[in-house]
């Protein structure tokens, strides 16, 4: 048996503490295969040791809940007999390493978390995040990074043929050497048929299916633990290949082979492969597993056990079935061209015992692996920010020039570049695609359309994380609200820097909080998530980035666009002005992209008044009142107008007096949507109900938008800039 | 009226198919008429069938090339013994690819000029309604269908061009050409004028909710070539 040095632990990064601990409870040494097993269970990225004290924080529950955090994916009830998984989840540090198959893989993975429990999944977001397209030392690699992670979710999203509707895209100096890939994936599942990775009946067999096991993807997990290096480009081969045919022969024949009854329990073979979906599946259910690599289908000759377990090779499910009924699991899978082996039982010692020929090179209590995993209080301090809180001089010269440079930034711009290249419409289900304030996607035999919101702002976060994630709650509520939706729940992916520093523990902890503040006022309880952590590159942390996943619930029916429709109509702002100071500005668009900010603090946020605008506005939508529909975010007032104005329809608008025009433009205050409509008085009594402020502005009109004594702009000078940016800045 | 029977399509599902559903779902939910779901590994088409359809995906992953393997499938000979005998084929998006590959329809379709995959509506514009899929259109009638594709840029020599010109088998172009197809083809028949391939997608614009119905016209164009026997 090896000799456990401390090098090796060095490299398994495991501390000396969790190493005792891996002593008492063996209670003797652990062998090179069994250390490996513990440093991917026990690694940040599947044991969620930094952050789990934190996560207890978070609501988790409601009458829509069918099942919270702690499966594969969240569930909720939608009604008709059906619930909706689904659930986000990061693949930052392979898209960093090989943007293209860590975003395939990414997508991969979040796929099949979903159809393992029995759903089959109807849509997929992006939240991605790059460096800046236009620096001048990391521009070029920030263009490859994009141009791969891009292609990657395209050419496996694509091809697997689930339609990605919708997310957001975001670019920040402190995401050059970090760029952060969330994927949300939703299914549709039976609610009499929520399958769960659960290993129970001793003596059943326990069978591996999908595809070969490899050498790819091994220590993946720790990989995702760690801080990015010089060396990390080493790394490569830790990245995993992902094969989207082979994920969707896999999906088909899932949920076929759940079909015949003969499937216990099944759980699908992500981080930590082999190991993570033998522990949890024996864990969940108080069993024990025995498996023998032998059987283990092998890509490549002469791999250790070590590999073997470690592998993270893609589209691999482990699955239960009934003893007596393998052959009906066999069938099906035979009928798809996959593999299917027998690889061991369930048994009742509660121990993972791993046999390679018959030989047992792995020993080890189930639930003490996958759940006694140790658990650090980490100690923080007051988060870490750079920005200044007193602003600078600044005045604007000239606010229609502000307004296009606005339009032209890499936040605001047109994502159409990146979103037709991905199928958003296969499944024909995609009521609202990309470009809206949140995607819509009916759910076919039903009256019943889910909306979907992803949203995070790293930049309000570095100045507040609390506020700053209070705020991701509350604009994800309101995109859903908008498109007429009732907000149900959430799924949230955390992404911080390294959590041993104080200043950035302290930051994950005020961003867990203030999300579970908000996920409570607007009764979106969390129903899993992911945490990536270490997200530094050479010391250098990201921007604290908690992103929301929100799912909301509507009737199906045409949606309101954001767009206005016709001329003649008011233009009416519902949640009124709101004011900011010079303070709550330096989080802008404004205060970044013109000013050179950002300073201060983010915009103020009252959860009251801005849950009052959410019901308002869904009562408006629902009623068939307003023409169009947007909520104000990025660029304030002055950009909603100019993004309603891309139809083609534009305004005319005359607003009071302001000392500070810029600030009255472009200040990001939350609770505003931007309505143009015909009955106003209905609309008045709806906003009187609800006790919020609506405001009229002026009219619609074609071609042109005119904000009074402050823009005057035809809708091309706008448009143009807007909608070719992208691509220009990609291809410069 | 004419006397109405209802229409039986036959869809071909490969196990990498992700299109089959949709257009299922377009021709009995949308259209009114019946489908039925062909494996591809089965090597007859049913007597009932009245047009098979080969449906938009990535075949068999179709890492080689579009429609490479799929052209040796079981299913695929079934196909062309149905075509030889004048049973109506539709092939849309893959089902063009692997029409061109197994030489039921001439060309080939290759990577987009812009070397990416796109997804977005776009205008066609009918070229002639001497086709059992177009005999409900007006020629020169503007119809907009989505394009989903990395490799849809259609392409063939000169003299093949010429003739599918000469012999009024171009049966869609596009409007403003997406992906660099030469003499913005989108889609052609074969000179019997029974299989029809194109790479935009009018089974996803059957639907009001979706955006579009006029993909309804090319679906009720077979319809009534059988109404109409």
């Amino acid at each position: 048996m090896a000799t456990i040095t401390p090098d090796i632990l060095t490299a398994h990064n495991v501390t000396a503490d969790e190493y005792s601990k891996i002593l008492s409870i063996l209670g003797r040494e652990p062998n090179l295969t069994e250390l490996g097993i513990f440093s991917v269970m026990w690694s940040e990225h599947c044991s969620y040791k930094s952050s789990r004290v934190h996560l207890k924080k978070l609501p988790t529950r409601s009458k829509h809940v069918l099942l919270g955090p702690g499966e594969n994916a969240g569930i909720i009830d939608i009604g008709d007999g059906l619930g909706v998984a689904f659930k986000i989840e990061s693949h930052n540090h392979p898209s960093y390493i090989e943007p293209f198959q860590g975003a395939a893989t990414g997508v991969g993975g979040i796929l099949r978390d979903i159809f393992t429990m029995g759903a089959r999944p109807i849509a997929v977001l992006d939240s991605l995040r790059f460096g800046p397209l236009d620096d001048p030392k990391t521009g070029a690699r920030n263009r490859r990074i994009v141009e791969g992670v891009v292609s990657g979710i395209s050419h496996y999203g694509n091809c697997f043929g689930v339609p990605t509707v919708g997310g957001e895209c975001v670019f920040d100096k402190s995401y050059s050497g970090n760029p952060l890939v969330n994927v949300f994936a939703l299914g549709v599942i039976e609610k009499e048929k929520i399958f769960l990775g659960q290993a129970h009946g001793v003596g059943n067999p326990v069978i591996y299916v999908g595809a070969k096991t490899g050498r790819d993807g091994i220590h993946g997990a720790t990989m995702a633990s760690d801080e990015f290096t010089e060396e990390s480009k080493q790394k490569r081969p830790n990245v995993q290949m992902g094969d989207p045919f082979l994920e969707k022969l896999l999906l088909e024949a899932c949920l076929e082979v759940m079909e015949t009854g003969a499937v216990v329990g099944i759980q699908d073979m992500g981080a930590a492969g082999l190991t993570c979906s033998t522990c949890e599946m024996g864990s969940r259910a108080g069993t024990g597993i025995e498996i023998d690599l032998a059987k283990v289908p092998q890509r490549e000759s002469g791999m250790t056990p070590y590999e073997i377990m470690l592998s993270e090779s893609q589209e691999r499910m482990l699955l239960v079935a009934i003893k007596g009924r393998e052959q009906e699991v066999f069938d099906v899978f035979e009928k798809w061209g996959l593999d299917a082996a027998e690889i061991g039982i369930v048994t009742d010692t509660g121990m993972l015992v791993v046999k390679n020929h018959g030989e047992v090179v792995a020993h080890i209590p189930n639930r003490e692996l996958a759940d006694e995993a140790p658990l650090y209080t980490r100690p923080y301090t007051k988060p870490a920010r750079k920005a200044p809180m007193e602003a600078p001089a600044f005045a604007s010269a000239d606010l229609k020039a502000d307004l296009i440079r606005l339009l032209r930034s890499g936040d605001m711009c047109s994502k159409r570049w990146i979103y037709e290249q991905y199928d958003y419409m296969v499944r024909t289900n995609t009521l609202y695609g990309p470009g809206g304030d949140a995607a819509v996607v009916r759910v076919k035999g039903t009256d019943t359309a889910v909306a979907i919101s992803l949203d995070g702002n790293g930049r309000y976060c570095s100045l507040d994380p609390r506020e700053g994630a209070k705020l991701a709650v509350a604009e994800a509520c309101r995109n859903i609200s908008t498109v007429g939706a009732q907000p149900l729940a959430a799924t949230n992916n955390l992404n911080f820097g390294n959590p041993q520093k104080p200043e950035i523990m302290a930051q994950l902890v005020e961003a867990i909080e203030g999300m579970a503040d908000a996920c409570l006022h607007f009764e979106t309880p969390i129903t899993g998530g992911n945490v990536s952590l270490y997200n530094e590159t050479l010391g250098e942390g990201i921007h604290p980035t908690p992103v929301m996943g929100i799912v909301g619930v509507l009737k199906v029916g045409k949606p309101t666009p954001i767009e206005f429709q016709s001329e003649g109509k008011t233009v009416l702002l519902l949640g009124g002005f709101r004011d900011s100071t010079l303070t709550h500005f330096g989080g802008t668009q404004y205060a970044n992209v013109i000013v050179g900010g950002p300073w201060g603090l983010p915009p103020a946020l009252d959860m009251d008044y801005e849950k009052r605008v959410h019901g308002a506005i869904r009562k408006i939508v629902n009623s068939g009142l307003a023409e169009s529909a947007h909520d104000l975010s990025d660029g304030g007032l002055a950009v909603a107008l100019a993004e309603a104005s891309f139809g083609g329809i534009g305004a005319s608008i005359t607003l009071p007096p302001a000392d500070r025009p810029e600030i009255q433009l472009f200040h990001e205050a939350p609770s505003r949507v931007l309505i143009s409509a015909e009955n106003v008085p209905e609309i008045k009594a709806i906003a009187d109900e609800f006790q919020v402020e609506v405001v009229e502005l002026g009219s619609t009109q074609t071609g042109k938008l005119v904000i009074a004594g402050r823009i005057d702009a035809s809708i091309e000078e706008l448009r143009e800039p807007w909608s070719t940016s992208l691509e220009r800045m990609l291809h410069a | 009226m004419v006397a109405w029977r209802k229409v039986k399509f036959g869809v071909v599902v490969f196990p990498g198919s992700n299109c089959d559903h949709d257009a299922q779902f377009s021709v009995t939910a949308n259209l009114g008429e019946r489908a039925e779901m062909l494996w591809h590994r089965d090597n007859a088409i049913p007597n009932d069938i009245d047009a098979v359809i080969l449906p938009g995906g990535f075949s068999y992953g179709d890492y080689l090339r579009c429609g490479a393997i799929a052209k040796f499938s079981p299913i695929i000979d079934a196909v062309k013994s149905f075509a030889a005998k004048g049973g109506l084929v539709i092939g849309i998006c893959n089902g063009f690819q692997i029409l061109t590959e197994c030489h039921l329809l001439p060309g080939a379709l290759v990577r987009n000029a812009n070397l990416r995959y796109i997804c977005k509506p776009v205008a066609l514009r009918v070229e002639t309604t001497n086709t059992p899929f177009t005999n409900q259109a007006a020629k020169g009638q503007t119809l907009t269908f989505p394009i989903a594709h990395g490799e849809g840029r259609f392409t063939a020599d000169d003299a093949t061009l010429d003739e599918l010109e000469a012999e009024d088998r171009v049966v869609f172009r596009y409007l403003d050409n997406p992906n660099g197809s030469l003499r913005d083809i989108a889609g052609i028949c074969n000179k019997e004028r029974n299989v029809l391939g194109l790479m935009p997608h009018p089974e996803r614009a059957t639907d009001p909710l979706m955006g579009s119905t006029d993909g309804l016209t090319v679906f009720r164009s077979i319809a009534s070539a059988f109404a109409t026997k």
